[in-house]
């Protein structure tokens, strides 16, 4: 839910905070470890230049065992409608229940359907908190039609299918994670076209750029829970640490047999990298300590 | 008169179109017309006339005889000959100045029949536009909302300022918006707009507690608004800190004029919630006391007041606790009117001239219905 921070001619920084869009820039990743999953995120929500929340919870529930993170990005305009929903829905459903015998006794046409709504693409956290909202519902829908509880791939499905849909108003980029009894921890990417991808790992966002060759270096299979969470915080402290559209604290949710378990860790607990300060109450603190130029450390 | 243009009906009174034509050229006896028309004006014969004609027999006007009629047919013959000669008439229209402007104007804009909006002129804008001609946008008005939670509920102050571009609309208006018993909203952005919006909310959650027969919480209120104003994608601007308490127990959230919306122990929003952000970061702290909370409010909503262009006045402050709302209107008041005039305003008596009198005697209303005490009103 951080917003990355896109200009248009007119606003200046003083009109954003109240007339700009609620942006999202951030850094969110998702890892897959040995039994479960971890996703991480930041917690800063920009508009324009000023953070209107710097402790934002970008990692949404979808259902008890699968999780999204949600970015959005750079903005297109148009007006669309979300056409019958419940079509898309049970298109998603069968995707899964082609494998699944205990699938679909009952009709998929009784999913009531959404209704129309008008996406457009200025707002991106709207965007995304909508989209969210709307792949709950189906969701738990689901859910109770099943009779157990939804698979990470229908979860992945549904955004995938509002995303694909809508792609000319939406600029959502998501990644979904959890862990189902068939397949155990998944992370599925979903970026900014609609696009499904089942990855050991993922990242998106606007500090993400800053990460696909440290991931691509470090990262290895068959981590263990701990090492796999330190290694979440290490990778979004780093995004924060160079992105000006992400920072705050980092949010984690580790998602396995066991449950769900959220983490936090506040920014002034977060490894320091290069160049970085260590926190101090007040500047002038620093003025007073140190030599007289206070950034030579 | 040959300039009278129409020939409505036999019976006809003067009208002023008949007001003789400044074109002298075409008319080279005028002292005869100027005659012909005195004698119209002066004639008796109008009212009089026998009735010759029996169709004409509820007419008091007898074309025959009548000077004017002559000197129509006159020009009816003048018409003919040109025909004949081949000559082009000259175009009379047989209505007014003005009305022709009008059917002139609208003949060439596509006007709905009963009223509306018109968009001929979008194109034309879309053109300007693209020549580089900037839009003007449109105008915030300024404002300072807060709201915070302490221990036993929520907070929400803001200003009472609302402007109208550089002007001050209104010195003491009232930002805080019912929405239930429970439940306030401040609004910041188009002040239509928050208004319409939190009224709409409002009913919206009062029919809801009619049909459930339970408190409003603060969740629903916040579901509500965020779907309408996602809906109409931001054009609807209006930015929301909203608070209240409900059985869940005390909640804030802050509502974006695109719909995303965040839940937050302290926010502020409006062209002032910097400078109200700036105090809470460095006062808040969790657990504060129902004083502390106001207080804390209050020096938010002055850094606002005194650091903002677009925020002034007053201070408003709602206290949301389980059970108990309190809405203090003006609890502070940092900006009175200082100047008054030494000599004070006076009026004597009979600096005012009267014009007329007129005395009406009120009659005391008389109670015609019998309101019986103590019936049921419906039995079920």
């Amino acid at each position: 839910m951080a917003a990355a921070h896109a200009c248009s001619s007119a606003a200046a920084a003083g009109e954003a905070p109240t007339t700009g869009e609620h942006r999202m820039g951030t850094t969110i990743v998702g890892v897959c470890y040995d039994g479960g999953v971890v996703l991480g995120a930041d917690s800063r929500t920009s508009t324009g230049m000023y953070v209107a929340n710097r402790a934002s919870d970008k990692i949404t529930q979808l259902t008890d065992n699968v999780y999204v993170c949600r970015s959005g990005s750079v903005s297109a305009h148009a007006i669309f409608k979300i056409e019958a929903f419940s079509l898309l829905f049970s298109h998603a459903v069968n995707e899964h229940g082609k494998g699944r015998a205990q699938f679909l006794g009952i009709s998929s046409r009784f999913f009531f359907c959404p209704g129309r709504a008008y996406i457009d693409g200025w707002k991106k956290a709207a965007d995304t908190q909508v989209i969210s909202d709307y792949v709950r519902y189906f969701l738990h829908q689901h859910t109770i039609q099943l009779g157990q509880p939804a698979t990470v791939k229908v979860a992945s499905n549904l955004i995938r299918l509002l995303a694909y849909q809508n792609k000319n108003m939406l600029q959502a980029g998501m990644i979904v994670g959890g862990w189902d009894k068939y397949e155990g921890g998944q992370i599925f990417s979903v970026p900014l076209g609609g696009t499904i991808l089942r990855q050991p790992f993922a990242i998106g966002g606007s500090g993400s750029s800053y990460l696909y060759a440290l991931l691509d270096h470090e990262w290895k299979e068959g981590m263990s829970q701990e090492e796999a969470e330190k290694f979440v915080v290490k990778v979004v402290s780093l995004a924060m640490a160079r992105d000006g559209a992400s920072g705050g604290v980092v949010r984690t949710v580790t998602i396995n047999a066991d449950g769900v378990k959220r983490n936090f860790y506040p920014g002034d607990k977060l490894p320091l990298w290069h160049e970085e300060m260590e926190p101090q109450n007040s500047f002038l603190d620093i003025l007073a300590a140190r030599s007289p130029d206070p950034m030579v450390q | 008169m040959q300039t009278s243009k129409q020939n409505w009906a036999e019976c006809r009174l003067p009208s002023p179109l008949d007001r003789p034509s400044l074109k002298a050229h075409r008319r080279p006896n005028i002292l005869a017309e100027r005659k012909a028309q005195h004698e119209y004006w002066r004639r008796p014969s109008f009212f009089l006339l026998p009735q010759s004609n029996p169709a004409s027999a509820g007419c008091c006007f007898n074309s025959n005889s009548d000077p004017r009629t002559k000197e129509k047919g006159k020009r009816r013959e003048r018409v003919r000959e040109r025909e004949k000669r081949g000559k082009k008439q000259p175009r009379r229209s047989p209505l007014s100045h003005r009305l022709r402007t009008q059917i002139r104007m609208t003949g060439s804009m596509d006007l709905p029949a009963k009223g509306g909006f018109s968009y001929d002129l979008c194109r034309r804008n879309d053109f300007l536009e693209k020549k580089g001609l900037k839009v003007p946008g449109f105008l915030k008005t300024g404002t300072t909302i807060v709201g915070l939670v302490f221990q036993d509920g929520v907070v929400l102050g803001a200003d009472t300022r609302a402007t109208e571009g550089p002007i001050v609309a209104d010195k003491n208006c009232e930002k805080i918006h019912f929405m239930a018993p429970n439940i306030y909203c401040c609004g910041a952005g188009t002040a239509a707009d928050t208004e319409a919006v939190t009224d709409m909310v409002s009913s919206q959650l009062q029919l809801h507690r009619y049909a459930t027969g339970r408190e409003s919480r603060v969740v629903t209120a916040l579901t509500l608004l965020k779907s309408h104003l996602f809906k109409y994608q931001g054009h609807v601007s209006a930015a929301l800190v909203l608070g209240g308490v409900d059985v869940t127990g005390p909640h804030l959230h802050t509502v974006y004029p695109h719909g995303s919306t965040d839940t937050l122990p302290f926010a502020t929003m409006g062209s002032g919630s910097l400078a109200a952000m700036s105090v809470f970061e460095s006062q808040y702290k969790e657990g504060l006391t129902r004083e502390e909370g106001i207080q804390l409010v209050s020096d938010a909503i002055r850094a606002g007041i005194f650091n903002d262009l677009g925020s002034g006045s007053n201070v408003d402050v709602c206290v949301i606790t389980k059970g108990k709302t309190e809405y203090l209107r003006n609890h502070e008041l940092p900006n009175p009117r200082t100047y008054v005039s030494s000599k004070g305003y006076s009026f004597t008596k009979g600096q005012t001239e009267v014009l007329s009198t007129k005395i009406t005697k009120i009659t005391q209303l008389k109670q015609k219905v019998e309101v019986a005490e103590g019936g049921d009103a419906m039995e079920e």
